[in-house]
């Protein structure tokens, strides 16, 4: 059973040249930041690492910063074995948003990060099957979760605002 | 001599179908009659659950999360005013508490039920599905006794509920349980040890422990591959610490470990546990306001939060992020079904098409769920 | 009897003669099987109803028996509707072919003992040849349709109903052997008396031999009954109409009333393949406590009391067959054919055998 402070001093140990940092200022729990690049490598190191055995992906959700001009995705992982849970966090910028793909690390994170795909725009880099999950397939209007989307006026002829 | 040249057929069980549970679409890719792939195609339900959210206030979004999982609304009621009390930082009362155990526990009773009786229908017998809807109509009108709704309930609000017990609330759900476990025990005998039940589900979508902790998937469909996890004792939120209850999980009995049978058999059980935990709860409730800690006015700090209680299909999370205001900033729900559909290409490779329907009916999916 | 009335009423020649012949096969047959499968589809729904804690239909008619009148009323004025694609010559033909086949199984089977639709020695070697016509029927019905599902549940019906009817011939054969007879007329005169002489109980007569036959007879009737199941495509057998997975099967794309003809070409062929089995084991018409006829010095009542033996029996076999239609889940279609290959017709074939070295004695 870990507290995130000794989760973040293994990760420091092992990769010392990512960006790592713990923000504890906000309810409820400790996020532990991360470079968006990295975060297949430290997925890999958390699942196996036997001190911390992250082995289930609770949770992956994007989450759209406009004032920040970021867009972030959150995990939340738990380990089923040892007891103990993280949220971790990357962030990308709005214009260009590229995160590398944990589906090869975590199944569970396939259409997790095919929804923040289809409904932020994140583009995660390696995924073997990114397309839109839940918006039509032609949906071409931009991405809906995003602060600042709007509807657009027609939809293959229908008039989408009612 | 000529080769003959041979093609994958692709069939489409398409979006309106007897058995797909709802808007769902799944393509199959077969060879004959034996199957190389499964892809379903999701968002026929899509609502725009997430966007509406952050356009309400926190109350006001109860009655939509009841929409999401249709079969389930209490567990959803449950799991958002679980994470919101946890993100205010607010206590609420013991009885409120017991009370939303049992509702919570009469509605796996009921979901579970829906569950096996479509799934026996699936399979061809037609008998269980008017047996379990009997019972499932016992509980609806307890439900309805109470809040004025049979099916989509707005009861569980942040801080507590919306009404108090009704005075023949306990009296009845005692007599609910009374009469419905040798019910129970009837279902059992017709379906679940028939020699042509067993045939058509055993050994059939065999999921290792492994495999569906990587996936992610959770509830029945995780026990029945033979670990015991269970968020109610993992992650104890409310009072479910103060019960004396058992984890079923799957042993194989007449296949392997991990096949659709094992994942049906422990919903049964798992319907005879929440008798239990509901009969220690009407002998434990205790007495007082249920309406004295809900708060005025909901402005959360800035913050975030990630909660998961244990619903009938899989642990259901809430993630909610607050920036100060009455609205929600974000708003995702970690929907179990959704998770676990996932796994049904794994699951189905190599079987035939007859065994999609009890695989997918084995995994027990609520399209409102995962397309939210 | 019915025949020298009507050639008579006709006038003396051989037109007479014909037109006779047909009225007095069809005409009978057809007043029996249409209030039939009336009554079979009120009886269906009642009879599940009640075992699925339920009432059935309530409101048409005391407790609902005007039900299935209602309900062909409304399927013949419903629109036929041919789609773009179908081949209209096979799409049309296919449930004409299929009522045909089910319907002229009904000649040879003997009502009571002065009535038979044809007088035909080949008996149940006609009926199992007849009833083959029913394949080429749903294989029009599947193909025509033009869609991939119903395709699926024609093939799947055509295997079941080929597989099934290798045991089934396999047992007609034994009982053939004993009585010496293919004809279900001579059958049903041979079980004379009371229901101890009744072929499941060994057949006519006192020797050895018939007690030798009874647990042959016994396992004999049960792979009968279970493969005139299959041939009907009941549950646990109708996977070719699997509600849950093909959506109806092979009559999907039917409305109106070429649906209703599948319909009852169902239930008749229920009564079909009961009245057979019926006709084989059990005694056909004859009565197992003996006649009211003969108590009252009434000869001509005996026919009557016949028919409705027959019928009683024939609609009994017909609610078990609804009974294990509602109880029990369907087998896979690979389980199916095993059920028939590995293990009906092995016991099958080891059941004849063993009877015909008992009739040897």
């Amino acid at each position: 059973m870990k507290q995130a402070e000794e989760i973040l001093q293994i990760l420091k140990d092992n990769f010392p040249d990512s960006i790592l940092e713990l923000k504890t200022d906000q309810p409820t729990e400790p996020i532990l930041i991360a470079s968006p690049l990295e975060i297949d490598k430290l997925g890999l190191f958390l699942r196996d690492s036997s001190e911390l055995l992250f082995d289930s992906l609770m949770n992956l959700s994007g989450v759209d910063e406009i004032k920040a001009n970021l867009l972030s995705v959150y995990y939340h992982l738990e380990s089923t074995k040892l007891k103990h849970k993280i949220t971790l966090k990357v962030s990308t910028d709005r214009n260009k948003p590229e995160v590398s793909t944990v589906t090869e690390v975590w199944k569970a994170a396939d259409w997790h990060e095919r929804e923040a795909y289809d409904l932020f725009g994140i583009i995660f880099l390696n995924h073997p099957d990114l397309r839109r999950i839940l918006m039509p397939y032609d949906w071409d209007a931009g991405y809906p979760l995003r602060k600042d989307y709007e509807n657009p006026e027609f939809y293959q002829g229908m008039k989408v605002p009612y | 001599m000529l080769a003959m040249r041979t093609e994958e057929m692709v069939l489409n069980m398409g979006p309106q179908h007897p058995s797909t549970h709802g808007v769902l679409r799944l393509e199959l890719v077969l060879e004959g009659e034996i199957i190389i792939n499964v892809i379903p195609h999701i968002g026929y339900l899509h609502r725009c659950f997430e966007k509406h959210c952050e356009a309400m206030t926190y109350p006001q979004i109860v009655p939509y999360t009841d929409r999401m999982d249709y079969l389930s609304p209490m567990g959803n009621e449950f799991g958002y005013a679980v994470a919101m009390e946890k993100l205010l930082g607010i206590q609420v009362p013991e009885r409120v508490e017991y009370i939303r155990v049992i509702m919570a526990e009469l509605q796996r009773i009921s979901s579970h039920l829906v569950a096996l009786g479509t799934y026996g229908a699936d399979i061809g017998a037609f008998t269980p599905f008017l047996y379990c809807f009997r019972d499932r109509e016992k509980i609806l009108s307890l439900f309805e006794m109470t809040c004025g709704a049979r099916l989509l309930y707005n009861y569980i609000w942040v801080g507590g509920l919306s009404h108090d017990l009704h005075p023949d609330f306990i009296r009845k759900t005692r007599d609910f349980i009374k009469e419905f476990r040798p019910n129970l025990k009837e279902v059992n005998d017709l379906l679940s040890h028939n020699r042509i039940f067993i045939d058509r589900t055993a050994n059939v979508g065999i999921l290792p422990v492994d495999t569906a902790i990587n996936y992610g998937v959770s509830g029945p469909n995780l026990r029945g591959s033979g670990i015991k996890w269970d968020v109610r004792k993992e992650d104890p939120y409310s009072v479910y610490h103060k019960f004396d209850y058992d984890i079923p999980v799957g042993e194989g009995k007449y296949g392997t470990v991990g096949d659709s049978w094992d994942r049906y058999y422990v919903r049964v059980l798992e319907m005879e546990e929440s008798c239990k935990i509901i009969e220690q709860a009407l002998d434990q409730l205790p007495e007082g306001d249920v309406q004295s800690a809900i708060p005025k006015r909901i402005k959360p700090p800035v913050g975030h939060v990630y909660a998961r209680v244990e619903n009938p299909r899989g642990d259901l999370g809430y993630f909610i992020i607050s920036d100060g205001s009455t609205s929600p900033y974000r708003v995702k729900v970690r929907a179990p079904s959704f998770v676990s559909m996932q796994v049904l290409n794994e699951l189905c490779k190599g079987y035939m098409v007859a065994d999609v329907v009890t695989i997918l009916g084995s995994i027990d999916i609520v399209l409102g769920e995962i397309d939210r | 009897m019915m025949y020298d009335f009507l050639v008579d009423l006709f006038g003396n020649s051989t037109a007479a003669s014909i037109i006779a012949g047909t009225i007095q096969s069809i005409l009978p047959l057809f007043a029996f099987i249409l209030p039939f499968a009336l009554f079979a589809v009120y009886l269906e729904r009642k009879v599940s109803a009640h075992m699925q804690d339920r009432l059935g239909p309530m409101r048409t008619g005391w407790h609902g028996w005007k039900q299935t009148i209602a309900d062909i009323l409304k399927l013949i004025q419903k629109e036929d509707i041919v789609a773009k694609d179908n081949d209209k010559l096979l799409f049309n033909l296919a449930p004409i072919i299929v009522f045909a086949g089910s319907y002229a199984a009904f000649a040879a089977i003997p009502f009571t003992s002065i009535f038979i639709g044809t007088e035909v020695d080949l008996g149940i070697f006609y009926i199992i040849a007849v009833t083959g016509i029913v394949v080429a029927g749903i294989l029009m019905a599947g193909w025509a349709s033009n869609n991939k599902y119903s395709l699926l549940g024609s093939m799947r019906s055509v295997a079941q109903i080929i597989s099934y009817e290798i045991p089934t011939i396999l047992v007609a054969l034994s009982l053939v052997m004993i009585s010496g007879s293919m004809s279900l007329h001579t059958l049903s005169e041979q079980q004379t008396g009371y229901a101890w002489n009744w072929y499941i109980f060994g057949g006519p007569g006192t020797e050895l031999s018939k007690f030798l036959l009874i647990p042959f007879m016994f396992t004999g009737f049960l792979i009968i009954y279970i493969s005139t199941l299959a041939e009907v495509n009941r549950t646990p057998f109708d996977i070719p109409e699997a509600e849950s997975e093909l959506v109806s099967g092979y009559h999907t794309e039917y409305s109106g009333m070429k649906f209703a003809m599948f319909f009852l070409a169902e239930y008749a062929n229920m009564f079909a393949v009961s009245a057979i089995v019926v006709a084989l084991f059990l005694g056909g018409y004859q009565s197992p406590v003996g006649y009211l006829g003969d108590l009252f010095n009434a000869p001509w009542l005996i026919p009557i009391e016949q028919f409705t033996w027959f019928t009683i029996k024939g609609i009994f076999f017909v609610f078990v067959q609804m009974w294990l239609r509602w109880t029990l889940p369907r087998l896979r279609v690979d389980q199916l054919m095993a059920a028939s290959w590995k293990y009906l017709i092995p016991i099958a074939f080891v059941n004849l055998i063993i009877i015909g070295l008992i009739t040897l004695l």
